[in-house]
């Protein structure tokens, strides 16, 4: 059996960083499987600009941030496969690693990992990897999820299907469009139907609050005189071959509809934007517990989940706002996961204390954290419950107050983070636990 | 982009990255800029003047590419920003333009779009 220090599962933004930050750590074989045809992820059909900022200090567009981070992870000595579908991953030796689809070779060692997956070129192959990098992405939530009476009629699809659709296919879902939700991808949606040609009506969004980035109320929905309805939904979808129209109306306070709000907006589209969903059937599959929160991995201080050497990093992990910063956590994941491969790491102690989500705070991530052998300095990631102003958002260690972080405005739709330092959480010997909320 | 209450300010969410710096723009009695606040870094200085002076905006979209085992559409963007008020004719410009592969990132896949002397590039591999 090929044996690789590292497999990556995902070719997206966190799983070439993931890949390039392994191999610069000193992994020996890094092996990245996509199981598209093109390695990139999302980044491919992105063609909008933004991206890099963060990593690489100038503005790409996703395409151009996806070559930018193949390329990294080629020169960094990475394999990069696509058309490699993952169908597990277990520790070695557990089930049926020695069934009749087995290759002669060399067995995997005690603690190592076996992946499991096919491709067209080469049928099902196991591989054995010292560690496990999760890097598979999110979903988008679909039209079954969300429950909206009426018809079952054609043109009622996620946005990002939509962004597939028109800039990968050269397909124009629709003429006469109508957004639910205000999720990035819904908003620069509405700017590229918009640009080609489409008449976007309005942007419904059931919050009191866009959920998407400022910056893309701005550029994508004022620039064109696109109307943002602020708590409002659609409540009925007419048609029944086509969409021929949706009711929107108003929502209360516990975003109900409000009788007698409804009015009809003529559409042949309805497109969604309604939350994304970290794809973890692999995950789960493999024993990895998942936090009811993110619906992603519980991870410690170095992203390992709770089965030893797999990691989870980027939108699998919790859904993130932007691609550089899925990079930029894949990279620990990539460095953690070479560690652990090489030997050179040990497990938390006890399972590390528990991180948990205090006042205002909806999710953090990592969950879980070892004082002692965590990093010098630990970024925190997390997400507010709703829109405050003026607020600190303060990390406790038993009480006692070990990081702070003043803001003006958060608002759930943009992630927030705390640095943890470790000589402070360290300052006055053990600790039972962490907690992140919200303070004046 | 709505006005703040004095007449002689204006308010901005900054859209030159993420963060989304709320800007207030002090202006002067002929128009001009008299300053800036709220912005995190220089670039939102910047945008913050170009906004009230003469809004500027990169246009990105595609264009069919022939010959590409890779691709059917190939992604491109405006070399720099052109005048807000132009996006639309950038991408009206483009209806006829063709890409044949192969294709590099940053090659022009147009000159001078729609008269605003500014280039469109590729943005992927075809």
């Amino acid at each position: 059996m090929r044996r690789c220090d590292v497999v990556v599962i995902g070719g997206g933004p966190a799983g070439l960083s993931a890949a390039a930050a392994a191999r610069a750590t000193g992994a020996g074989e890094v092996l990245v499987l996509e199981r598209d045809e093109r390695l990139g992820g999302i980044l491919n059909q992105c063609v909008h600009g933004g991206f890099g900022l963060a990593t690489l200090g100038e503005e790409l567009t996703g395409p151009e941030y996806a070559a930018r981070l193949e390329d990294a992870a080629r020169a960094a000595g990475a394999t990069l496969r696509t058309d490699a579908t993952v169908l597990g991953v277990r520790p070695a030796g557990e089930g049926a690693a020695g069934g009749p689809c087995a290759r002669p070779g060399r067995r995997p060692g005690a603690g190592e990992l076996e992946v499991t997956l096919v491709s067209p070129a080469r049928g099902l192959e196991r591989v054995a990897a010292g560690a496990v990098v999760l890097a598979m992405g999110c979903r988008e939530r679909p039209a079954g999820a969300i429950g909206i009476p009426g018809f079952r009629p054609a043109g009622v699809l996620t946005a990002g299907c939509a962004q597939r659709l028109v800039n990968c296919e050269g397909l124009l879902p629709g003429r006469e469009v109508v957004v639910l939700g205000s999720g990035d991808i819904g908003l620069i949606m509405a700017r590229r139907l918009t640009l080609e040609g489409a008449h976007v009506a309005c942007v419904a969004e059931l919050m009191p609050y866009s959920s998407g980035l400022k910056r893309n109320v701005v550029q994508c929905l004022e620039d064109f005189g696109i109307p943002l309805l602020l708590s409002h939904t659609v409540t009925r979808v007419l048609g029944r071959r086509r969409v021929e129209a949706v009711e929107i109306s108003r929502v209360d306070a516990s975003a109900h509809p409000v009788a007698g709000t409804g009015r009809i907006v003529a559409c042949d589209t309805l497109l969604l934007s309604v939350g994304l969903l970290p794809e973890n059937e692999l995950s789960r599959a493999a024993g990895v517990e998942l936090s009811p929160l993110t619906r992603g991995a519980v991870v410690d201080d170095s992203l390992m989940t709770s089965v030893p050497g797999v990691f989870a990093c980027g939108n699998v992990l919790h859904v993130h706002d932007l691609a550089d910063h899925a990079s930029l956590e894949a990279a620990r994941a990539g460095a953690a996961a070479a560690a652990w491969a090489r030997g050179r790491a040990t497990r938390a102690r006890g399972g590390g204390v528990p991180v948990e989500p205090g006042r205002g705070v909806r999710y953090a991530v990592p969950q879980r954290v070892d004082p002692e052998r965590m990093p010098d300095e630990l970024v925190v990631r997390l997400r507010v419950d709703g829109v405050y102003e003026r607020r600190s958002v303060v990390a406790r260690a038993d009480g006692r107050e070990v990081a702070r972080r003043r803001r003006d405005i958060l608002v759930p739709g943009e992630m927030e983070q705390v640095t943890l330092r470790r000589d402070a959480l360290l300052a006055r010997g053990g600790i039972g636990r962490v907690t992140i909320g919200l303070e004046a | 982009m709505g006005r703040t209450g004095e007449r002689d300010a204006r308010a901005l969410t900054c859209i030159r990255c993420p963060r989304g710096c709320r800007l207030t723009v002090e202006l002067g009695e002929a128009g001009e800029v008299a300053g800036v606040r709220g912005n995190a870094c220089a670039r939102g200085a910047s945008y913050a003047r170009a906004e009230v002076a003469h809004p500027v905006r990169s246009v990105t979209t595609t264009v069919p590419v022939d010959g590409s085992a890779r691709l059917r559409r190939l992604p491109v963007r405006t070399e720099r920003e052109v005048p807000r008020e132009r996006v639309l004719d950038v991408v009206r410009a483009l209806a006829g333009v063709r890409a044949a592969a192969p294709v590099e990132i940053g090659d022009v896949v147009a000159e001078d779009v729609a008269g605003t002397g500014v280039d469109v590039v590729a943005t992927a591999r075809a």
